[in-house]
């Protein structure tokens, strides 16, 4: 039995205060916007989600290569972990986005890129979890979730230019001028400081969660060897 | 225990690719077949199994002629509403019929082994995934190519276009492309009678929207410069897929 | 030592997991030009995963198989051309004719002459007359035998069995006897599952028990005539 590493547990107690910090900084710190309004300030974590969802997508298809090339069983405890606390951040982005969309779009939903792009990597992540479960053996379902994982990496960014081919309301909030009439704003110095630092955060959030996730994976694993090992 | 460095040498020697020796006194050398032959092989394989007992192109027809007859009262297909949602009634219909086909394409060479058949001849495994696309993809332009003046007819619309067809068949190669893979997997799984389009649709997402974009803007009389960037998508998915799903058809067949 | 030709199946410290359940556990494993083993051991030993390596269909997680001067996985076109393989599944597509079936498995072997192999192979297990007939309307029996037929169809040196007999009835066991019979008379290599002791003790030449994922014990027919199969059998999965 491993204990706990210390560093995990370091890495917990920052993740927590940092979380809190981003989201002073996003309630109080950053400025009210002048348009929209205090829902405005949702904006900071629903982007921050959003970037380690989309972080963990890219780290999941990366694993799965991984996996395919080594066959080291590690790379597949990987992509799990990556594809379980990216489909929790990117459903908390979707409903954030809801949140905000509805005042500022005057609706709950749009089949806008990004939202439908986010909606379709949650249907394949779904897709993913059902795969795995419909396969015994453990080598087996790494090999098929890492072909999985590699085709829905491959397939999003298409995704997303092809529906980018029918409509968008999505603001492009940094670096685009005529994002205004959209719903789009310029963010102040305080704003930005409140925005990089949930970025911050959300990604030591990740890395921790990712980090339990393996080391619950490994421990599983154990579990299942020591029960073998019991029943031989 | 014969581990002594006789046989360590011999090992040695029979890695080396350019000394394969053959040390056995039989007279029958065996030819292995080219890709190209194999993977002709497997779609004669398919194509004559079918012919005589159209089970699988029969079910995608009936299925894709009730898939447009719910559409037609689901959407009350009058001739304004008609001209817009032509391209996606067309291409739901095929996306299910595909699945369909797909499926049972897949489950065809699993049930009796026949997999482990294929499996072990001494071909290249993308003569597999090959041979099984190209006869995926030839069950599913039949269905189209069917489907088509019967649409044509019902509705009075001319479908066949140059450039539609065009359209229908890249879409075509590019889901049988990937689909023909993600069944390779689904047939190997418990829930497998129920989890090829969930894995399918999602993933060929891109492909179905660009064509019904292209396919639409045809239909509405669009110049070809008009369509250029879905139709583009459509061939880069198509590129990108068959690439991807040829270089990792191996892991998704071996133990 | 006595001096002998390299045997055509060597298999040195095979393991093979499955995630974290280990099936076989470090087998060596060699068979003589010409022998016929019967593998057997009771469900679960491992005898259809060991089997399913030598067929190239599934790759060792440790060890090394070199079968007929070729290794696996490395060089398995090699061995597969090599190789036929017979199980209780008879992998054959029944909407195409006998015919149609060892004509599409002679192509995907590159045979030569594919006509006149085929009659041959025909007339081998006893089909020449259900030559254009449909493989659906085959009994199970016949099926068998157009799946051994198929197995030979590339005159394999190395041939593979797991468990031919399940499913067949007595008559068709029989045929099925003669059947194989022939295919190891005409000098081929033949390792053989299945926990018909009797039909094993008819046929093979050498008896290899396998228990826990190793071989247990390995006696030859020569060996047995004192004792029986049954008591040999027993006595090596007491231990």
């Amino acid at each position: 039995m491993q204990s706990k590493p210390i560093t995990l547990t370091i890495l917990d107690f920052v993740s927590v205060t940092v979380l809190m910090i981003a989201a002073y900084l996003a309630l109080f710190f950053a400025p009210t916007e002048a348009v929209m309004g205090d829902v405005q300030r949702v904006f900071y974590f629903h982007v921050g989600t959003a970037w380690v969802g989309l972080l963990g997508f890219l780290i999941a298809a990366i694993s799965g290569i991984a996996y395919l090339v080594t066959k080291d069983l590690k790379w597949d405890r990987f992509e799990v972990a990556a594809v379980e606390v990216s489909t929790m951040f990117f459903f908390i982005t979707i409903v954030l986005g809801s949140i905000w969309a509805r005042p500022a779009w005057n609706t709950w939903w749009t089949w806008d890129p990004r939202l439908t792009t986010a909606a379709i990597t949650e249907l394949i992540y779904i897709a993913y979890f059902m795969l795995r479960q419909g396969i015994e053996d453990p080598e087996k379902r790494a090999r098929f979730g890492a072909v999985y994982t590699l085709l829905g990496g491959i397939s999003a960014p298409i995704t997303f230019m092809v529906i980018r081919l029918f409509r968008t309301i999505h603001p492009v909030v940094i670096g685009n001028q005529s994002a205004a009439a959209q719903g789009g704003f310029d963010m102040t110095a305080d704003m930005r400081t409140a925005f990089f630092f949930a970025l911050f955060a959300f990604t030591v959030l990740f890395i921790d969660l990712i980090w339990h996730r393996i080391r619950l994976g490994s421990l599983q694993e154990q579990v299942e060897q020591l029960k073998l090992n019991a029943s031989a | 225990m014969a581990k002594n460095p006789r046989t360590m040498d011999r090992r040695r020697r029979t890695m080396d690719k350019d000394s394969t020796r053959i040390f056995h006194g039989r007279s029958s050398i065996v030819h292995r077949p080219s890709i190209w032959k194999a993977t002709l092989a497997i779609v004669q394989k398919d194509l004559a199994a079918e012919l005589r007992s159209r089970e699988l192109i029969s079910a995608m027809l009936v299925f894709s002629l009730l898939v447009i007859l719910i559409f037609n009262f689901a959407l009350e297909l009058d001739i304004k509403v008609r001209q817009s949602v032509t391209a996606g009634v067309l291409w739901t219909t095929f996306a299910f019929a595909g699945t369909l086909g797909l499926n049972r394409s897949m489950a065809v060479e699993k049930d009796r082994g026949c997999m482990d058949g294929l499996l072990l001849a001494p071909v290249d495994r993308a003569a597999i995934y090959f041979g099984k696309s190209i006869s995926n993809l030839a069950f599913m332009l039949i269905v189209e190519v069917i489907v088509l003046p019967i649409y044509s007819m019902l509705y009075n619309v001319n479908l066949f276009q140059g450039g539609l067809l065009g359209v229908i068949l890249l879409g075509s190669i590019g889901y049988t492309a990937v689909g023909t893979l993600l069944s390779a997997m689904s047939v190997q799984t418990r829930t497998r009678d129920v989890l090829l389009p969930i894995l399918l649709f999602p993933v060929a997402v891109p492909v179905l929207l660009a064509s019904v974009k292209a396919s639409g803007g045809l239909l509405a009389g669009a110049e070809f410069s008009e369509i250029l960037i879905p139709l583009n998508l459509l061939i880069v998915y198509d590129v990108i897929f068959i690439a991807v799903a040829f270089m990792v058809f191996d892991y998704v067949v071996e133990e | 030592m006595k001096l002998k030709t390299p045997p055509i199946i060597e298999v040195r410290k095979l393991v093979k997991r499955f995630g974290s359940k280990t099936v076989l556990r470090g087998l060596d494993f060699e068979v003589s030009r010409g022998e016929f083993v019967a593998l057997l051991g009771p469900n679960g030993a491992g005898k259809t995963t060991f089997l399913r390596i030598l067929a190239s269909l599934s790759r060792p997680s440790l060890g090394e198989v070199i079968i007929a001067g070729s290794h696996l996985p490395h060089q398995a076109a090699q061995v597969r051309s090599q190789m036929g393989v017979v199980s209780h599944l008879p992998l054959l597509y029944p909407d195409l004719t006998a015919e149609e079936n060892l004509q599409f498995y002679a192509r995907m072997y590159g045979i030569p002459d594919p006509l006149a192999r085929i009659t041959e192979v025909l007339e081998l297990v006893g089909l020449e007359n259900r030559r254009s007939d449909l493989v659906r309307t085959f009994s199970r029996g016949m099926q068998q035998r157009l799946a051994i037929g198929r197995a030979v169809i590339h005159d394999p040196q190395v041939m593979l069995f797991d468990e031919p007999y399940t499913g067949l009835d007595q008559d068709a066991c029989e045929m099925l006897d003669g059947v194989l019979r022939s295919v190891a008379a005409q000098g081929r290599t033949v390792v053989m599952t299945s926990h018909d002791l009797a039909r094993a003790e008819d046929l093979a030449t050498r008896f290899d028990i396998l228990s826990r994922g190793t071989i247990a014990a390995s006696a030859s027919r020569r060996e047995l005539k004192k004792s029986n199969l049954l008591a040999f059998y027993k006595l090596a999965l007491a231990d």
